[in-house]
């Protein structure tokens, strides 16, 4: 099992080689971020934690298609159009507001299974159950669409793909820095990046772990 | 011209689904009390009239049996007479209590007036309900006859048969019945026979023009009514059906038609129903509203299947049918590769999600002229919208996401070094502002009675980056929104 497992990071490594994709050291391991991040099409995903909701309309950016977010209707942090233009267009959003978890997981298993969206994002109130994350990974894969879904600390389930954990993270020199933290993989190893939204590539970047070690001297101003 | 006048019609729509043979009247609340409001023959024979208290109606006719007059219930029987008397002539027009029908040129196809009155007499015989029939030259001349009796009035001769008649058989308002009543003119030939000059001069223009309209100096017209719902089809069946696969095989050849029709008009479906008649008379309703209009079968059965599932055959069904109740114009148009798949997934996912957590609730967002925050977007819903892309940019950086505005405890107008917020505790790092923004004054949004806000957007060491304001009007710090 184990070396099937890393056969399958080998081959994604090399994948993620031939698509050109790069991290700042220069040295496409298995543990760039590349390699698990535009999150793979086809499965469910899980984020948690106070920057899951970034993490989410991250992964909706660059996508061919638009994307759904399943909210319950009680829910009352809602994307703001304005703020969310430099990451991607307002229209390339639909919402849906339902009553309860029940109706969200239905809606989300339907438009996961659809084709027509992205990535479907769904906010989650209760934990998941196997059966219910597996069912969803099925839909995903049907509809060879993403699924993300946004749980409450600790509440998923071992079905999921990936799940991350994601929050803020302070810098005196940055102050557009995310921390995402695999904390669970299916298909390689758990590792955590310190990442920003770069405008000019519009895109996630990884930045570099010296820019913020503590105690690091300032760039002059 | 005939004029049918239904003088029980209320009562005996009641009737006819539960015959009873005794008094029987409905009543309607007016003015806080019951009245009658229709009655059948034996109780008008026992001496009770329309309009009397209930109670008094119960002392002179101790077994009366009641019900609740439904007038919309009326109405859609009156609708259901006009659309019979169509077999007669086209023109049939819905008057009070009866209908109208133009018969010039169609009666011959009865064998002349008289058969065909006959004929239509007996057919209303037939279903129970009393009438009387008037057949003249006019549709003024039917009316009076109708309401006095009933009969034919010779061609070209209607003053013959009206002149006998009471005043009232002329449509008259009944202000000015009452002062030729008054005036000792009782009959119409009493009032054919006045100077025209002066009775317009003392009674205005309406008697002369009722009077001219009877005896065919004026034309009136029948109105005919609009043409029955196009947009539906049914079928019966021999023996019931309860299978799935059966009452989609049904829908599928309703859905063919309908869509053939659709296409002929260039119309789309937006909101389709389908009825299914059970074997013991109850019927169950499956609906589907879509998010674009749509006339394509295969698709419609498609977005059906989840409200076929949960209907309730019960002991059968025996009579399907599918009504496009709501349609809208969908042009032809030239078919090409380019989106058009990838907008029709969008709109049949759009419609799945709809039928389940109701079309509203699937919403996107439309950019809308205004700069407090809350209001710089307006949430519609997706199926009656189309995305824009342009209008979103904003001068200053915004928060990703926003919520109503969460206090917290801080006083003064200064920013706190600490606060605390949601039940965790944050420390300032680097505050960004204030941008002040002012309420519209044009408009009351109850969120911003509290005055003006000074805007900061704050770095905690915590890593979470908040949007903050102060209210100096209404001192008090809230958190609003949060930065990517």
């Amino acid at each position: 099992m184990a070396s099937l497992r890393s056969a399958a990071r080998v081959t994604r490594a090399a994948q993620a080689l031939e698509l050109g994709f790069r991290c700042r050291h220069n040295w496409p391991m298995p543990e760039c971020l590349h390699t698990f991040f535009p999150l793979s099409p086809g499965r469910a995903h899980e984020a948690q934690g106070s920057g899951a909701a970034f993490f989410a309309l991250a992964a909706c950016a660059n996508q061919p298609k638009p994307s759904l977010w399943i909210n319950e209707s009680w829910q009352a942090e809602r994307l703001h159009p304005a703020g969310i233009t430099p990451i991607l267009s307002p229209d390339h959003l639909l919402f849906a507001n339902t009553q309860n978890q029940a109706d969200s997981l239905a809606a989300a298993e339907e438009a996961l299974r659809s084709a027509a969206f992205s990535v479907v994002v769904t906010q989650l109130s209760q934990p998941l159950t196997l059966f219910t994350g597996r069912r969803l990974q099925l839909a995903a894969k049907a509809g060879e669409t993403t699924g993300i879904f946004l749980i409450p600390e600790g509440a998923g389930s071992h079905a999921a793909e990936t799940r991350w954990h994601c929050a803020p993270h302070f810098s005196p020199d940055d102050s557009t820095l995310h921390r995402w933290k695999l904390i669970k993989n299916k298909s390689g190893t758990l590792t955590e990046w310190v990442t920003r939204w770069d405008e000019q590539t519009r895109g996630i970047i990884v930045v570099s772990e010296a820019a913020e070690r503590a105690g690091a001297a300032r760039p002059p101003d | 011209m005939v004029s049918l006048w239904f003088p029980r019609l209320p009562s005996e729509r009641v009737l006819r689904a539960r015959p009873i043979e005794a008094p029987f009247a409905l009543t309607h609340r007016q003015s806080n009390t019951e009245r009658v409001y229709c009655l059948n023959e034996q109780a008008e024979k026992q001496g009770l009239k329309k309009g009397v208290g209930l109670g008094e109606a119960r002392v002179l006719c101790p077994g009366l049996q009641t019900s609740g007059a439904e007038p919309l219930a009326d109405a859609r029987f009156m609708q259901v007479l006009a659309r019979w008397a169509g077999q007669y002539c086209p023109w049939v027009g819905i008057e009070e209590d009866g209908l109208a029908l133009d018969i010039s040129g169609s009666a011959h196809l009865r064998g002349g007036e008289s058969p065909l009155l006959a004929d239509m007499e007996d057919r209303l015989r037939r279903a129970g309900l009393s009438h009387r029939a008037g057949l003249a030259d006019t549709r003024g001349a039917a009316w009076a006859l109708a309401r006095n009796g009933g009969g034919i009035a010779p061609p070209g001769d209607a003053l013959s048969r009206l002149a006998p008649l009471p005043i009232t058989a002329l449509r008259l308002p009944p202000a000015a019945c009452n002062s030729l009543q008054r005036l000792g003119i009782r009959t119409v030939r009493d009032l054919a026979n006045l100077p025209r000059s002066t009775l317009t001069r003392r009674f205005g223009a309406e008697v002369l023009l009722r009077l001219d309209q009877a005896l065919g100096a004026i034309p009136e017209p029948v109105s005919p009514l609009p043409p029955p719902t196009p947009f539906a089809f049914r079928m019966t069946l021999p023996e019931p059906i309860g299978l799935l696969a059966d009452v989609s095989a049904g829908l599928e050849r309703l859905l063919a038609q309908l869509c053939n029709r659709l296409e002929a008009r260039e119309m789309g479906a937006r909101k389709l129903v389908f009825t299914a008649r059970r074997v013991d008379q109850a019927s169950v309703q499956a609906e589907v509203r879509l998010a674009r209009p749509m006339r394509d079968t295969a698709r419609i059965a498609r977005l059906f299947e989840r409200g076929l599932e949960a209907l309730e055959a019960g002991y059968g069904i025996d009579q399907i049918r599918l009504e496009a109740v709501e349609v809208e114009k969908l042009p032809l148009r030239q078919i090409s590769t380019y989106s058009a798949a990838r907008i029709d997934g969008l709109a049949d996912i759009i419609t799945r999600l709809g039928n389940r957590i109701g079309l509203e609730n699937i919403t996107r967002y439309l950019p809308a002229d205004s700069h407090l925050p809350e209001k710089s977007f307006s949430i519609v819903p997706a199926a009656y919208s189309e995305a824009t892309s342009t209008g979103w940019a904003s001068s200053t950086p915004r928060p990703f996401l926003i919520f109503p505005a969460e206090p917290i405890a801080a006083g003064g107008p200064v920013l706190p070094k600490r606060f605390r917020w949601r039940r965790l505790w944050f420390r300032v790092a680097e505050a960004i502002g204030p941008e002040r923004i002012a309420p519209e004054w044009w408009f009351d949004h109850p969120d911003w009675r509290s005055g003006v806000r000074d805007y900061w957007r704050v770095l905690t060491h915590e890593g979470r980056r908040l949007w903050l304001f102060f209210t100096p009007q209404n001192p008090g710090w809230f958190v609003q929104g949060e930065f990517s």
